[in-house]
């Protein structure tokens, strides 16, 4: 069907999205690359050849291995909470009832409300020790306010997090679910299934690959984190709160390292990568089916 | 009786799935209340605040002491510029995958996915010091740029499955009437490719508005859109209640109207068209 002449042309089409990716890919990671193994701080003249020293001094401070673990603890955490109570909003929005539209525009509305917005929000007028409304609340029982941000940062962020991202699975599972084959659940329903069978070998098995899909894609963006820690903790106490973009942030541009910052950054493009891998054979092979 | 018992479902679902909104969408609910109240009235109890008057005193602050139109035309030109930058690069991409696929275009597809999975952070120092370099800290065509890129693999995948829909017989018949290559996109493909592509550009317009690392890290001020313009309420500012309130309200409503109109839409660009 294709002509000589119009794949010449498709290829022309296509090359400006190519070139300028493979540009974005290759130029800043080299970049960075290259930093990595020189001796360079914004503060002080000069380079020099530094070595694996940056990786070195990177890898085996204590805040390194703090923030690798908060960052994998940020993304579990969220991941567990959206993908199961997206699974449970799904089925329940899926039920007739009145004013789904409604309700569904209500459950929807956080995906859209910005990462420094939601942010503050969440730490000043809930989880504010003083006059936040969970205050509020554990006076009028006649408890102790608990202040989040301080005794429990990352939990609290895990929270916050979360709460920008249920909507998103939500979303698609139910998307998902709407496709299910009606004829097939009311067939297994006659034949005497019980709900939870035909959740567990109908349902389930339909919502897989969607689930992937979440997973794979909430990853890439939760890896990341930034916005909500820089308002709400400054990656502290300490680095109780302080995840690896974070911590690359912090070393490059607050303290002028570029050096160490480079080799933490390209710490972060391992750690991805390895994710990366895994996902995208999960995902390869389910996008064939 | 069978019909008594789904109305009976059907009241309790109903009740639990409103509760469970209701809970999902109230911080939403209370950052636009409290942004009419006064800022003393702001920090009152739950309750008693509720019943204290309205006041539109803390939006006027807002603007007058931040300037928040600034903000918000440097947000509205920052996401429609990457938007459309991306699009013009992206609609002829798109088109050529899905009409004149080749062996490598699923690769390729899958490539392109795979720029989304460099972390930002890996290449925050030399883009920083590019930027400065170049002159282009803190400015428009700067976060512009940078925005398309990160933007530009979801806008081929999206465009890529709208285009994948239009079927090619339609295509072949116009070839055979001797309609050239520009005739056949300029009047058969442009009018079903429509829907598609504005989809794509709600989609993408939602994303760069709320893009919140390179917006952080590559503006200060003349440049920074409302990302930024709250970020500068986070202490001490963020405990002045009714303005922090007003001011999110302002950054977040353009986007949570347009957002509500696209639903459907946001489910199949931000899976890669893999669930619609």
């Amino acid at each position: 069907m294709a002509t000589a002449h119009s794949r010449t042309a498709a290829r022309l089409m296509v090359s400006p999205a190519v070139i300028l990716l493979f540009l974005w890919m290759i130029v800043p990671l080299g970049m960075t690359i290259y930093f990595s193994f020189l001796r360079y701080n914004l503060l002080q003249p000069g380079t020099s050849f530094a070595g694996f020293d940056n990786y070195y001094y990177f890898l085996t401070q204590a805040a390194f291995w703090d923030a690798l673990w908060n960052t994998i603890t940020l993304v579990v955490g969220v991941l567990i909470i959206t993908v199961f109570g997206g699974i449970a909003l799904a089925l329940l929005l899926d039920q007739p009832m009145w004013g789904q539209g409604i309700v569904r525009v209500m459950v929807i509305a956080p995906f859209f409300v910005m990462p420094t917005v939601s942010a503050l929000v969440w730490k000043n007028m809930f989880m504010n020790p003083v006059n936040g409304m969970f205050a509020h609340i554990a006076k009028a029982l006649g408890l102790q306010p608990y202040d989040f941000l301080a005794h429990a940062p990352l939990a609290s962020i895990i929270l916050i997090v979360a709460w920008a991202w249920l909507p998103f699975s939500t979303l698609i599972l139910l998307t998902a679910l709407q496709s299910l084959d009606r004829e097939q659940q009311e067939a297994a329903e006659m034949d005497g299934a019980s709900w939870l069978s035909r959740f567990w070998y109908l349902t389930v098995p339909h919502l897989t690959r969607s689930i992937t899909v979440v997973i794979l894609i909430q990853t890439i963006f939760l890896l990341s984190v930034f916005a909500e820690i820089l308002v709400t903790t400054n990656g502290g106490p300490g680095t109780a709160s302080t995840n690896l973009p974070y911590l690359v942030y912090a070393q490059s541009l607050l303290s002028f390292d570029v050096g160490g910052g480079s080799a933490g950054g390209i710490a972060a493009v391992i750690l991805a990568n390895i994710v990366a891998f895994f996902l995208m054979r999960m995902i390869g092979k389910n996008l064939d089916a | 009786m069978a019909r008594k018992t789904t109305q009976t479902r059907k009241a309790v679902v109903t009740t639990i799935a409103w509760i469970i909104g209701f809970l999902i969408f109230f911080p939403i609910l209370w950052t636009i209340l409290m942004s009419f109240k006064s800022e003393g009235d702001a920090i009152k109890a739950p309750l008693a605040m509720l019943s204290t008057p309205w006041t539109l005193e803390s939006y006027g602050e807002v603007q007058a002491r931040s300037n928040y139109l600034r903000f918000f035309m440097n947000s509205v030109i920052i996401s429609l510029g990457s938007t459309i930058l991306a699009l013009v690069i992206a609609i002829p991409a798109a088109w050529s995958m899905a009409f004149v696929p080749g062996k490598r275009t699923k690769d390729l597809l899958m490539w392109m996915l795979s720029t989304k999975m460099m972390p930002a952070v890996g290449v925050l120092v030399p883009m920083y010091l590019m930027f400065r370099d170049f002159g282009l800290l803190d400015t428009r065509t700067g976060l512009v740029v940078i925005l398309t890129l990160i933007n530009l693999p979801i806008v081929v995948w999206m465009l890529y499955t709208y285009f994948k829909e239009i079927p090619g017989e339609i295509l072949e018949a116009a070839r055979m009437d001797g309609a050239s290559l520009r005739s056949e996109i300029l009047y058969v493909l442009t009018p079903m490719a429509v829907p598609g592509i504005a989809s794509t550009m709600l989609l993408n317009i939602i994303l760069a508005w709320n893009e919140a690392f390179w917006t952080l890290q590559l503006t200060t001020s003349d440049a920074a859109p409302l990302t930024q313009f709250i970020a500068s309420y986070s202490s001490p500012e963020g405990l002045f209640y009714a303005k922090l309130s007003a001011a999110s309200t302002m950054a977040i409503a353009p986007i949570l109207i347009l957002g509500w109109f696209s639903q459907k839409q946001l489910v199949r660009g931000l899976t890669f068209g893999a669930v619609k």
